[in-house]
């Protein structure tokens, strides 16, 4: 699948070690991460469990605290040519039209594929709307699309359809799904929805307090259905983990056990 | 045929009763007050030494521009304000760039600036006369000197209210500096540079007022002065609505600015 269709194929991301402190906080400790070219890959866990910030060391808009990252075995640091970010806001300008928007940061020669990306999103017809008069789920449609007219190796989403309503949503994703496969970038995506991060990603790597706590291959044909029994179960197992209500299915879990059966019965007897 | 006709018909004497309401009804009132106004002049009821009646200063606006002298007196009134509202306000614009952008020139010149902010142009007047005399230079600093300040200030809070979230898409998308400052920067501050033109020009013309009524010897003060010493009410009137026609023009001209520059805002369509 990734490697059908090569004039850019994704990068290859290694990410050793990351430690990321805000202040007296740490947010990110000895986070090892590898994404292969092409594969796409999600990112769930609680809200302030750190998923985010990883997103914005990989996309080199915060600088980390130790450890390095490796776009394409080359150590970056900062910004990276053959990465782009969608934001949870579709950071539209709002004084450009919608073409002059996807173009941002191109030059004049190469407006035509500002044209053509906006095909790709299906919005063509409204390239010289101004944004606000788009709605939600159109927004995210022009910046999925400019952030593809610059043929990203590496695409960071950062809960790019948290905003959207249930319909929109899925229809965002299908599209994202078409486009990835399609072109073959490198995709990673947070999210707090398990649904979907279970429909669209090759791996979903959970995050709890700061470090990787799963990381589960999902093994679905494509494209998947959430009425798949397959797809139901995978969803329940990194769900029933992100409530650390660990199944007893599932060996792996064993070892995490709660606080609570971690204390010894004796220990309760007078907390109660 | 028929029922049609006359479904129409109440609908087409509601528009009329609409376009009456909404287009004619606000122009009632100072229509009745002119009249009353005119009557009372032509009754007898009111000295033309107070209140000359409105057809007399249509008459002393008629002669005045006969003369050639309303439309000199106008070009040297309006020169004075817009030369003051190009140095003091373009001052102004530069600066509040310069300290919204920069930190070092925020952190060394802001303060100061908002120290000046306090004093009143017009309680400087008499140390104006004292640096420049009454003359062009003396009218041209007040004026440089209002301006300055609401430009200035809207300028600045402009740029640092810029989303900072589109300043990191724009980073993040490789916008060189030059191109973070005219695609994302300079737009987004430019609805506040807006109001702080606006607020401008309204000082532009209080102080062009005053001191074009301390002393000129041309300009519509001068005129109204002059007419003022020869006990002509109507051409003193004359002036007075002058004054409110061109700060009326400028207002008009500042809002389709706006316009036009903030015509992508929701605010601004239709």
């Amino acid at each position: 699948m990734t490697e059908k269709n090569t004039p850019t194929p994704g990068s290859r991301v290694q990410a050793h070690a990351l430690r990321k402190d805000f202040g007296q906080r740490s947010v990110l400790h000895g986070v090892n991460l590898t994404l292969k070219a092409g594969e796409f890959v999600a990112i769930v866990g609680r809200s302030g469990c750190g998923k985010s910030t990883l997103l914005r060391l990989l996309a080199g808009l915060e600088n980390t605290t130790q450890g390095h990252i490796e776009i394409d075995e080359k150590a970056t640091s900062g910004l990276h040519d053959g990465t782009r970010i969608m934001f949870q806001e579709a950071r539209l300008l709002p004084w450009k039209r919608v073409l002059d928007n996807v173009a941002l940061g191109l030059p004049a020669h190469r407006r035509g594929d500002a044209e053509k990306a906006l095909e790709q999103v299906g919005l063509l017809d409204r390239a010289g709307e101004w944004p606000a008069r788009l709605s939600g789920g159109q927004r995210q449609r022009v910046a999925l699309a400019r952030a593809l007219v610059h043929h990203p190796r590496l695409l960071l989403l950062d809960e790019p359809l948290g905003a959207l309503d249930a319909l929109t949503r899925l229809e965002m994703q299908a599209l994202i799904e078409q486009l990835w496969r399609r072109i073959g970038f490198t995709a990673l995506l947070v999210t707090h929805d398990v649904q979907e991060a279970v429909a669209l990603a090759d791996r979903v790597i959970l995050i709890e307090d700061g470090a990787i706590a799963l990381d589960l291959p999902i093994p679905l044909a494509r494209p998947r259905t959430a009425t798949d029994p397959q797809f139901g179960a995978l969803e329940a197992h990194i769900l029933q983990r992100v409530l650390q209500r660990p199944p007893s299915a599932h060996p792996e879990t064993n070892d995490s056990r709660t606080d609570w059966q971690g204390i010894p019965a004796v220990g309760l007897r007078w907390a109660i | 045929m028929r029922s049609h006709m006359t479904h129409r018909n109440p609908r087409a004497i509601g528009r009329a009763t609409h376009i009456f309401r909404d287009q004619l009804l606000p122009w009632l009132v100072p229509a009745a007050l002119l009249v009353i106004w005119q009557a009372s002049s032509s009754l007898g009821w009111l000295s033309a030494r107070v209140l000359p009646a409105p057809l007399d200063v249509l008459g002393a606006a008629g002669r005045l521009q006969a003369s050639g002298e309303l439309l000199a007196h106008v070009k040297v009134s309006t020169e004075r304000a817009l030369s003051g509202l190009l140095l003091g306000g373009g001052l102004g614009l530069l600066l509040g760039l310069l300290t919204g952008s920069v930190r070092w020139a925020q952190t060394l010149l802001d303060s100061t600036i908002q120290m000046v902010r306090n004093v009143p142009p017009l309680a400087m007047i008499p140390l104006v006369i004292l640096w420049f005399g009454i003359e062009e230079t003396a009218k041209l600093f007040l004026i440089s000197v209002a301006v300055f300040f609401p430009l200035y200030l809207n300028t600045f809070h402009g740029i640092r209210n810029v989303d900072p979230g589109l300043i990191e898409m724009g980073r993040s998308y490789g916008l060189s500096r030059r191109q973070l400052y005219t695609h994302i920067i300079l737009p987004g501050a430019l609805p506040s540079i807006l109001v702080g033109l606006r607020f401008s020009l309204g000082l532009m013309w209080v102080i062009l007022i005053v001191a074009e009524t301390l002393s000129a010897q041309a300009g519509i003060g001068y005129l109204t002065m002059n007419a003022r010493e020869f006990m002509q009410t109507d051409v003193v009137l004359v002036g007075i609505l002058l004054y409110a026609l061109l700060g009326k023009l400028a207002d008009v001209l500042a809002r389709g600015l706006e316009r036009f520059g903030l015509r992508w805002h929701p605010g601004y369509q239709n």
